[in-house]
């Protein structure tokens, strides 16, 4: 295309956008609060999942192994976990160091058990997949001289399973929304066309091609898409940092953590405007489509 | 130049507007096509620039076989085609000067092109002087000047013109009759579908009438009468 041409493209776009002004507003509106939305949907649903992440990776199986096992014993069971399938590290705790725990955390009474330990050795085992402890967990039940097998399991199914099912009902609002401001962006560009019939009907008539007819419609729906997208992005930008200023220090040494700004934020921003422009864009090509049939 | 073989065009909801239609017209030749309301006349003319597909049938404009073209191609067809109305189709918010370069900057001709042909063409339909009024400041004999300024500008190798003093007073018909004449002695094709008993029967030239999508008469230097 000449520039010449895409000169022209431009300023009839935003002579439109200029002249509609009252649907341009609407439109925009529509995306901007579609947009801010999605973005705020965008922000929970990538902590929620930076959450599941940090849970996941916590989550570890407990072997107790049976008290009255040896040494030699202890030993090749952990080299029997340790070259089990999926496993990614074991880590040895033994009977006395399991007793300094309890006593840390439930007080000093049980301290009287020093002198006939009643706890077996224990192992801590991670695996490679998180989503796989269960499976491990099960086979090292199996093993001989264990005596207990725990890893919370009802509680990291429970937890998967509610993160699975947000992040599907999540996609299924943002597509929702996506949808809904689609078609008014595309109802927008109807009012511009029909409002300008007769010049399409010129244009076509004197043989002008049927992108150049389409082009102006087509960056309108653009421009209205990036108009839509500046409001979301700032505010969720300084929203997210302000946000992060007052919980990051609160945060300290828990297990939630609040994704770090850089480089979350500049994508986040970089996938609403993508949004807004795509909204804009098919939601114009939608309504040109019908109303500019050969 | 434009060949019609066996076109027939039966619209959506039932009506034959076309029911067999041959003709052949050549290249310089002046046309008029008359009939009643509802012969098919305007159905005739948009299929000739692709407005309207015929049901079935061929149609040949410039070597062009309107049948096998692709949608892509239609804008070339149509800047071969002039094409004028009863209702002139100015933009109002365009003054006489960009109306008429209105259809060459759509087809992405060059800006000093634009200037000469647009002046050209003024000078020939006599607006010069108008060039820079609007739509709403002409007469209705002034609006279909600039009309067909802009049909022409282009320099199609056919005009055609559906009933384009249909909204005029006699005097002024007279007058765009006249500039009708001048671009056809320039060697353009013209097909114009008419009402107009005087016109056709002062200014002689090849008359098909059309009746019930039916060629019923094709005479060179033929009157107007019906049935
Ligand atoms: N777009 C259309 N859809 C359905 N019927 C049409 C359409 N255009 C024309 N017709 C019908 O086709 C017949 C011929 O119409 P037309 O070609 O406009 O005749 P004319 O120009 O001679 O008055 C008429 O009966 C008219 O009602
Ligand atoms: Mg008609």
């Amino acid at each position: 295309m000449k520039a010449r041409t895409l000169g022209r493209h431009v300023r009839e776009s935003f002579k439109s956008i200029r002249r509609n002004s009252w649907m341009t507003f609407a439109s925009v509106s529509a995306v901007t609060v579609t947009l801010l939305l999605v973005g705020v949907f965008i922000v929970i649903m990538m902590n929620f999942n930076h959450l599941a992440k940090s849970i996941e990776n916590d989550v570890e199986i407990k072997v107790v192994a049976d008290p009255a096992a040896d040494k030699v014993i202890i030993k090749e069971l952990v080299e029997k976990v340790q070259s089990t399938d999926g496993v990614l590290e074991v880590v040895y705790s033994s009977r006395d160091a399991e007793l300094d725990k309890m006593i840390k955390s439930f007080g000093d009474e049980l301290s009287l058990y020093k002198q006939s330990n009643p706890l077996g050795d224990a192992l801590y085992v991670k695996a490679k997949d998180p989503q796989q402890t269960a499976a491990i967990a099960k086979k090292i039940d199996t093993y001989d001289y264990t005596y207990d097998v725990v890893y919370g399991e009802e509680k990291v199914e429970k937890l998967f399973n509610v993160l699975n099912m947000s992040r599907n009902i999540g996609l299924v609002l943002i597509l929702a929304l996506l949808f809904t401001a689609m078609f008014l962006i595309s109802n927008t560009i109807r009012i511009t066309i029909v409002a300008r019939r007769t010049e399409i009907e010129i244009m076509k008539l004197v043989g002008a091609t049927n992108n150049f007819v389409r082009i102006p419609f087509v960056l309108e729906g653009m421009w209205l898409g990036i108009m839509g997208a500046i409001a979301p992005m700032l505010i969720i930008s300084i929203s997210y940092y302000k946000l992060f200023e007052l919980l990051e220090p609160k945060l300290q040494g828990e297990l939630f953590q609040l994704l770090n700004t850089a480089p979350f934020i500049y994508q986040l921003n970089g996938l609403i405007l993508f949004m807004g422009i795509s909204i804009g864009v098919w939601g114009s090509f939608m309504s040109v489509r019908k109303f500019l049939k050969v | 130049m434009i060949v019609m073989k066996n076109v027939y065009k039966k619209y959506p909801n039932g009506v034959v507007a076309a029911n067999g239609i041959n003709i052949e017209i050549d290249r310089g030749e002046f046309v008029y096509v008359v009939g009643p309301s509802g012969a098919g006349k305007s159905t005739f003319i948009k299929m000739m620039y692709r407005e309207e597909r015929p049901t079935s049938g061929e149609i040949i404009i410039n070597g062009i076989n309107l049948a096998t073209l692709r949608n892509k191609r239609v804008p070339q067809l149509r800047r071969q085609i002039g094409v004028v109305f009863q209702d002139f189709k100015l933009l109002p918010k365009l003054n006489v000067y960009e109306n008429v370069a209105f259809a060459l900057e759509v087809i992405e001709a060059p800006p000093a092109e634009i200037r000469k042909k647009v002046n050209d063409v003024l000078a020939l339909v006599g607006l010069t002087q108008k060039a820079r009024m609007f739509p709403n400041e002409l007469s209705g004999g002034e609006e279909q000047r600039v009309s067909i300024a802009r049909s022409i500008v282009n320099v199609p190798k056919v005009v055609i013109a559906d009933e384009p003093t249909g909204n005029l007073d006699p005097e002024t018909s007279w007058d765009i009759m006249k500039i009708f004449e001048q671009i056809n002695a320039r060697g353009t094709t013209i097909v114009m579908a008419t009402h107009n008993r005087e016109i056709v029967n002062a200014i002689k030239h090849r008359v098909i009438a059309i009746e019930g999508g039916l060629i019923t008469r094709d005479e060179y230097g033929g009157e107007y009468y019906e049935g």
